[in-house]
This record gives C-alpha cells, structure tokens and sequence, in this order.
C-alpha cells in the first residue's frame, strides 16, 4: 500500500469536499419535531396500580441519588407500585443509555431518569416514548422534545431569595458581604447571583453591601484560598454565601479553624452530611439544598400520574402527589419541587446525604 | 490448532446456551426484534475496533490507546463541527487523524523497539488528554438527523443497526486479509516467532506499523459512529472502552502471546460479551455482578486455551 497515494487522496478529498460546501452547523436545520402527548388528559382518570417503574440515576451507588430512590420507592408503596432502580456505575455521558433500551424492553410504564447528558440519552428516550413508556426527568433535564415532565429541584428565583435571606438574618441585617462562586462561566451560578443582585438592592437590603464576588472554580483547594482572600482583603467583611457544594464545605473548613470562626457568618448550598459539623460547631447558623428524597417522590408521583393518563406533560395540568400536595405543570413541561429546604442546627440531624 | 478450534466450538456451543437461557429466562423478550437490535448497537464499537486489534494481538503486539483514540475523534468532530466545518470534510479528516495516531504508537513500537504495551499506555493518556484539550467537558449536540440517525435507525428493510453492517463489511474484509492472503499469513508468523520471520524475508516493521494503522483509523471510525450513536461528541466518550475490547478479543480465543486465533472467534467473543451483558441487565442483575461476571469470563478466556492445550498434551502422552 502506497502511504504517500493515501495521503494525498485523502487530502485533495477533504480539499475539495470543503470547497464545494456540504453540511455545515450553519446548514444543518436543526432537529425539530417535538413528540408532545397526543393523547387528551382525563384529570378525573383514577391512579392506576401495579405501575412498573424504572428509576435511572446518573449513578449508582451515589449517596445523593441512594436518598432521592428511596423517596422514590417510599412514593411506589404508595401508590401500590413497583420502583424498580437500576443504572449504571459510572456517570458517562452514554451510560444510561444501555438501561434506558432495556426498560422500554422490560414493557416498564415509566421511567424516572437524571440525565448525565441531555442528549445523549435523547434519541433512546424519544425511542422508548415511541413504545409507550413515559419519561419523567428529575434533578437534571433531557432535552426537552424527549421527555414529558421535568421535576425541578427549585428555580433561580427560590434558590436567590433564600440565599439572601439567610445571610442577611445571620449578619443582624447590614454589613458587607461576598460570594463565593464556582466558576466564572458556570451558568447556573451567574443566574443566581444576578438574582441576588436585584434581591439586595430591595430596601430592606439597604444596609447589606456586596463588596466582591470569588471565583473557586469548584476545587476545594481554590475555594479554600479564595476565602483567605476575601477576609484579607475586606476586614468589614460580615458574611459569605457560596452557593456551591465545593464552596461552603471549603469556605467553613477556613472559618472554622480560624479567628473569623463565629464573626464572619456563612451560608450556602450544601449537603447536611458535609456541614453537619460546623453547624454543630457554631460556624454555620443556617444552609439550604433541596431534599432529594422529596424530589425521587415527586417525580414518582408525575409517572403515575402520565401513566395513568391523569396528565401528558402540557403546562397547566395538575396532578396530586401524595404528601407534597397538588402541583401544577409550569412552561416546558416543568414542575418545581419548591423553595430549598433549609438546614439549621434543629433539623439537620434528620437527613442523611 | 485443534485445541483453537474446539475453543471456538465451545464459544459457540455457549452462545447458543446464552441464547436460549436468556430466551427461556426473559419470556422471549431476549431475542425479540427489539433486543437484538439494540444489542447490536451496544456492541457496534466494540465490534468494530475488535477487528483491527485481532491482528495486532496475533502479530504479538497491543494497542490499548483505541478507546483515547475514539474520544479524541469525537472531540475533534464537535471542534470542527464549531468551527463550521462540513461533515463531509470533518468525518475524512477524522479518519486520517486517528490513521496518524495510530502511526504514532507503530513508529514508536518499530522505530524505537519500545514494548507496544508501555507505548500504548503512554498514548492512551496522551490520546484522552488532547481530547480534553479540544473540546474540554462540553458537549457538541447539535447535528443534523440524516447523520445522528446513522447510529439509531435500521438499515432500511431489514433490522440490522448500520454499525453493525459497517462491522460485518470491514469483518470480511479483515477476515479475507488475516486467513485468506499472503499478509495474514506474515502477521501470524510475526506473531509466533518474529526473529524466524525476519529471516523468512518477512518485513516485520512495516507489516507491524501498518497494523497500527489500521488500529487507529477503524477507532476513529468507532468514534464517528459513537458520536452519531449519541448525537454528543465528547472528549470522554468510550471512556474506558479498551477494556471491553481486549477482553473480547482474547475470549474468542486470540493468544496474547501473539501467534493464534482467528477473526471467527473473535466475532463470537464480541457477540458472547455483548449477549450477556444484554442478558444480565435485562434480568436486573446489579451493576456490581454485571462488572464481575466480565472479569471471571476474562480471567477463564485467558485460562481456558492454555488448559485445553494441557489437556492435549496429557491425551497424548497417556495415549
């Protein structure tokens, strides 16, 4: 074989492939064609029994998902139906997809899935809903042509306001303040502090200042420094939020070993099992996340409800879901889980995540 | 020979078992139309770079850098696809990118005489490290359906995945090249004694680089049709994919010393992997067992030759 023939074929192919045009991103229509429910809604069908139900987490053996499976199945008893979960180890992008075919082969009426990638996992989903099987997504969404209903763990808004809140009491109600984000460009991140911003200028936030906002790129190392920073560079400084996992776990690591410990106020997003013991050790007053056990039974809940054809994802049907009460499907075929719980020193004992 | 071919009758022997266990055990939704179908897009990859790396194991080499190499043909699709380019130049170019990665670990093996298996341990992080470099941890999703449905939609007519039909071409075409031509018939003598077939007037070297070639082109290919597959391409795509594929290659009886095993067996290996894989989640068998019965099936594919040929060997003295 002639190397040098190949070479040079293949190059004055690309060659003239890309001069005469060919299906460019700019081309490309994109993929469009959005399977909505056909079928009518009978908001008075009764919940059926016996569902079968496949709970499909990012991964498996993961403490996060373990809490939020078994609301899932606590919701199944319920219901009188099978949660059945499965998944697989890993959290690659491709992984579920494996488990998702085999669902739609096992004749499951529902699965409940936290997508590793929103598109990855679309063309099997759109495959499996071709079957008949009803797609429920929690915690992080599909695409939405490739689901019927999105259980969101709580909006921007929810997220903004308590996190404000919960600062401002712990400072007494005026002093300067920062944020201890994760990356510059994470999305989710940006939206919430542009909230934060138009919460902190209402009136009752007059006396709360925002002086700086850190980057720790959700490394605990980074997050670590970037709060030594702030409290050197800001010797007011009253409290921090970090809205990140990464953030206040290494934010209250800093304070609590330090001379701040107990003047300067943190909060954030975390998990109780992370900041147990410095709520317990005074650094932290109060810390919010959602309770995933909540959010596996609420999106229990909606696949019974699609599968008993009280509701087919379009916005405004409502559906019952056990102790959580009725909710209503928003825009996009979203529902909201509700404002983050809110952890202190009197209740963080009772999870476990 | 002969203790090759009754490893291969066994494969097959357990192919069937699987096959009508499964059908038994599930209520006949193991070899439904359905199942099969996405069984074979499941194996479609594997499948695919299993070929090449037959004979390069058989030529008593390695390359473990084929699943970085797939990876990093899926990051390069999603960076040219940003880039505007069409797919009708990127999916060529790609092609002749995982060749060049390829000729790196040949160049490296026969150039320098460095062990393909330190090579390739080298490359498989250097490979998944330029792909994280390309695209970093985004993900490209937007192609177009005429491309993505390439690794979702049956060939028109039949039930057939098209990667599967692409295995099925390029597994002739390889099978005519290793058993049925005067280059297979060279790799199998580098494979079984090297020095004697420098001697015999065989180009070692060149022989061997051509392989890794062929290595890197058909994992590059892999990637396109796992990109397709998942309409997402991403650096991390078939993470830890080369795995997967040794094991499969030397369940269907390939030697890893070099030297033995055929193309038949190896497409067995893939089908048996693949099958039970299918089979045991379709049961809900836990992820922990599903990782335990891959790695006993390795450990027997390793023992299970070596046994047979001591089972020979004893017939024969006793007889």
């Amino acid at each position: 074989m002639n190397t040098r023939l190949v070479l040079a074929l293949v190059v004055s192919g690309a060659v003239a492939l890309t001069a005469c045009g060919g299906t460019t991103k700019d081309s490309a229509g994109q993929n469009t064609g959005a399977p909505t429910g056909t079928a009518a809604a009978d908001p008075k069908a009764p919940l059926k029994e016996g569902l079968k139900i496949t709970f499909l987490p990012k991964q498996v053996n993961n403490p996060y998902f373990t809490v939020a499976q078994k609301g899932a199945e606590q919701a199944g008893t319920a219901i009188k139906s099978e949660v059945k979960a499965t998944g697989p180890s890993d959290a690659a992008a491709s992984s579920q997809v494996t488990y998702i075919n085999t669902a739609a082969q096992q004749r499951q009426n529902a699965l409940v899935i936290s997508a590793n990638d929103a598109n990855a996992v679309a063309p099997a989903l759109k495959t499996a809903r071709q079957q008949g099987l009803k797609v429920v997504t929690f915690d992080s969404d599909a695409a939405p042509d490739a689901r019927d209903v999105f259980i969101n763990q709580a909006t921007a808004q929810d997220i903004a306001v308590g996190q404000v809140k919960m600062i401002a009491e712990a400072i007494g109600g005026s002093g300067e303040i920062a944020i201890l984000s994760a990356t510059p460009n994470a999305t989710n991140q940006n939206a919430w502090i542009e909230t934060m911003k138009t919460e902190l200028a209402k009136p009752e936030y007059a006396n709360v200042k925002l002086v700086e906002t850190a980057y720790g790129n959700d490394d605990d190392q980074t997050s670590f420094q970037k709060t030594q920073g702030l409290l050197q560079a800001h010797p007011n400084l009253k409290g921090i939020i970090s809205p990140t996992t990464v953030g206040v776990a290494a934010a209250a690591r800093y304070l609590s070993s330090s001379e701040y410990k107990g003047k300067v106020q943190l909060t954030g997003l975390g998990t109780p099992n992370q900041m147990r013991k410095f709520v317990q050790d005074g650094t932290v007053k109060s810390f919010a996340l959602w309770d995933p056990s909540q959010l596996g039974y609420l999106a229990t809940y909606a696949a019974a409800a699609l599968a008993s054809g009280q509701i087919t994802g379009a916005e405004g049907e409502k559906f019952k879901a056990g102790d959580l009460g009725e909710r209503t499907i928003g825009a996009k075929g979203e529902v909201v889980l509700g404002p983050p719980t809110v952890f202190t020193k009197d209740n963080i004992d009772k999870f476990d995540f | 020979m002969r203790s090759l071919l009754r490893w291969e009758t066994a494969l097959v022997f357990l192919l069937v078992v699987v096959a009508l266990g499964g059908q038994v055990s599930t209520d006949g939704a193991f070899l439904s139309g359905g199942n099969l179908f996405y069984l074979g897009l499941d194996i479609g990859e594997i499948a695919l770079i299993a070929l090449p790396l037959t004979l390069v194991i058989v030529a008593g080499e390695i390359d473990l850098s084929v699943a970085s190499v797939l990876g990093l043909s899926s990051a390069l699709i999603g960076w040219f696809w940003n880039a505007g380019w069409p797919l009708e130049t990127i999916l060529p170019v790609v092609i002749f990118i995982g060749a060049l990665a390829g000729a790196v670990n040949g160049l490296l093996v026969t150039r320098l005489g460095l062990p393909s298996l330190a090579v390739t341990i080298g490359t498989l992080a250097l490979y998944r490290g330029l792909a994280l470099v390309v695209l970093g941890d985004t993900a490209v999703a937007d192609f177009p359906a005429a491309y993505t449905a390439f690794g979702t939609t049956p060939v028109p007519g039949t039930n057939i995945p098209y990667p599967i039909a692409l295995a099925a071409l390029l597994a002739v075409l390889f099978g005519i090249a290793l058993h049925a031509s005067s280059f297979g018939r060279s790799v199998f003598a580098i494979g079984a004694n090297e020095e004697g077939a420098r001697f015999s007037g065989i180009r070692v070297k060149r022989i061997k680089l051509s392989l890794f070639v062929l290595a890197g082109a058909v994992a590059a290919i892999a990637g396109v049709v796992y990109t397709f597959r998942f309409s997402s391409a991403r650096a991390d795509n078939g993470l830890g994919l080369e795995l997967a594929v040794v094991a499969a290659v030397l369940l269907g009886g390939v030697s890893i010393f070099g030297g033995k095993g055929s193309l038949f067996g190896v497409l067995a290996g893939v089908l048996l992997l693949g099958g039970l894989r299918n089979l045991l989640i379709l049961q809900d068998t836990s992820t922990e067992v599903l990782t335990i019965v891959t790695g006993l099936l390795l450990l027997v594919s390793v023992l299970a030759p070596s046994i047979t040929r001591r089972l020979a060997t004893l017939r024969k003295a006793t007889t």
